[in-house]
């Protein structure tokens, strides 16, 4: 069971073809890494997933159903959650304040002007729970924007998570850390994957991370699903060598 | 933490509840005190899209406007009844900001601003030209706010400066309480993610221009109120209540007092008001100094005046 099918996906902005016809299939329970050398197109490719904006050919099937012409708001309320390149959070207001909001959100209480005892205090479990997942419950009243970067991250993953997702889009969680950082990260998302079970696809530039939590490597290139397949086939493939690893080594 | 905003909480109402004793003393009298409360409602009103949803309306002056005529067309026309007078300008201010709002919402930033203005200056001219109804540049003048009879008790409202004021607090209570009840709900909780962070807000499933919509319709509805009761306070509406440089004065009391704070406007319309009637009895140019004032505070206290002492006792 595919938890997203994705068939011949395109995205034109004029001449330019930043994603030209990529199909990719994600399993339940599966992590794919995406991969490929800056302006490949992965990060259009996440817009495209998560409905930043539409594309231009192409369909996207979500445990099942088409959501290639639904709003961002729709995808979200259908299990799709994400997380961006620079952090995305409610700098202002407390790691609580910012996964309460989540939670609220996905228990269907966004439009209410009030929620009673038992509901306030349900919310509370899971925003506890959700903090505890990712270890920053002993950083719940901390303003979120006071965080180091590492932290920062957790708490928008958390968010994340707070939308009990079926599918997560991470959208280079290791960007700008450093090794004791990428550490923690990596181990977050491994424990989410391994041991919680979802769904994910993660961008990441970090070979280390990849190689560590992939089950499957995707390689884009100049906006073409270059290579698919596990990341010791993908190590061995030589055009990906050519386009991407060649060029780094 | 909890009890020392219950204090802060308490010693306001304390003071609004006192008004009209230590007004006095002070060298003030009541109904200036009355005329704070009704613009204070009016820049908090502003400040709950303002500073709680973080969409700059400059053309809110036209639900106020609104408010007031449709409070004044009531006891004109209509019914001669205080409590309809109000409901009716609120009404007449919320519908129309509702109806407007579902345009506006599409735009963000400065784009918002100027679709608020622009519309605004809409409802000005209206009120300017169509005179048979509105009486024109004249204003709005044969009604007056009528007494309310309880049965039992009777509350002279219309001679009695003191039982007015009360009036308008009793009101002004309840937008109020209205405004910080959903600021404390789940909905509330989305117009700060708004405020914050659109995209994230956005990503977290919420439909923006839908919540950006009730904050503004809301809005709306507790400008029509303010504007009522400034008709009640006046006995007349100006047509001036709508034009845009009257939406300026009340960014200038949200800002100047703080929009981060919920109180923050009221202050800020506090110290416009009690300036602009202690200063224009010395001079024509007191504008200038009340701007003068605005550019200090935003240089110095960028967060207004009570953000300024929210942060020195933090």
């Amino acid at each position: 069971m595919n938890v997203l099918e994705i068939n011949n996906l395109t995205k034109r902005f004029g001449n330019l073809v930043a994603v030209r016809e990529v199909s990719l299939n994600v399993a339940k329970g599966e992590l794919c890494a995406i991969i490929g050398p800056n302006g490949a197109g992965k990060t259009t490719f996440f817009n495209l997933i998560s409905g930043f904006f539409p594309p231009t050919s192409g369909t996207i099937i979500f445990d099942g159903n088409d959501i290639t012409r639904l709003a961002t708001h729709e995808r979200v309320a259908r299990g799709m959650a994400r997380t961006f390149q620079i952090t995305e959070i409610f700098p202002e207001l407390t790691v609580f304040e910012n996964v309460r909001i989540a939670t609220e959100v996905a228990d269907g209480f966004r439009l209410r002007a009030w929620i009673g005892k038992t509901q306030t205090a349900k919310v509370h479990q899971q925003v506890e729970a959700t903090l505890k997942l990712v270890s920053l419950e002993t950083k719940a009243g901390r303003l979120v924007g006071e965080l180091a970067h590492g932290d920062q991250r957790a708490a928008e993953i958390a968010m994340a998570l707070a939308l009990k997702p079926h599918l997560l889009l991470l959208d280079e969680p290791t960007a700008g850390m450093g090794d004791q950082e990428t550490y923690q990260i990596t181990q977050l998302i491994r424990k989410l994957h391994r041991d919680s079970n979802y769904s994910i696809v993660l961008i990441e530039h970090d070979m280390r991370v990849v190689f560590h939590l992939a089950d499957r490597v995707c390689v884009l290139d100049q906006g073409r699903m270059l290579a698919q397949g596990t990341p010791q086939q993908i190590a061995a493939n030589e055009a990906v060598q050519a386009a991407y690893l060649g060029q780094a080594a | 933490m909890q009890s020392r905003k219950l204090i802060v909480l308490a010693a306001i109402w304390a003071v609004l509840l006192l008004a009209p004793y230590w007004m006095v003393p002070l060298g003030g009298y009541t109904a200036l005190a009355t005329r704070v409360l009704v613009l204070g409602l009016a820049a908090m009103s502003l400040n709950f899209l303002l500073g709680f949803t973080g969409v700059l309306s400059f053309g809110h002056a036209a639900y106020f406007g609104l408010g007031a005529y449709g409070a004044g067309l009531t006891l004109k026309y209509l019914a001669l009844s205080t409590p309809l007078a109000i409901v009716a300008g609120m009404l007449l201010g919320g519908l129309c900001g509702a109806i407007l709002g579902t345009l506006i919402v599409r735009r963000r930033g400065v784009y918002f601003a100027m679709v608020t203005i622009a519309f605004g200056q809409v409802f000005y001219y209206i009120a300017f030209q169509w005179s048979s109804l509105t009486g024109g540049d004249d204003g709005l003048r044969g009604f007056a706010r009528q007494p309310l009879d309880f049965g039992l008790l009777k509350l002279d409202i219309l001679t009695d400066a003191n039982s007015f004021y009360y009036f308008v607090l009793f009101c002004f209570a309840l937008v109020v309480g209205a405004m910080g009840f959903i600021l404390r709900s789940p909905f509330g909780r989305t117009m700060i993610a708004i405020r914050e962070n659109e995209r994230r807000s956005r990503f977290l499933g919420i439909p923006v221009e839908r919540h950006i919509w009730i904050a503004f319709t809301l809005s709306c509805f507790f400008m029509g109120a303010a504007g009522a009761l400034y008709a009640l306070v006046n006995n007349f509406a100006d047509p001036r209540g709508l034009h845009y440089s009257q939406s300026g004065d009340f960014v200038m009391m949200a800002v100047m007092g703080g929009m981060r704070s919920f109180w923050g406007p009221l202050l800020g319309a506090a110290v416009f008001v009690v300036l602009q009637d202690y200063l224009s009895s010395v001079t024509v140019n007191w504008m200038s100094f009340v701007g003068l004032l605005f550019v200090l505070v935003v240089l110095f206290f960028p967060r207004g005046l009570l953000g300024f002492f929210q942060r020195s006792r933090a």
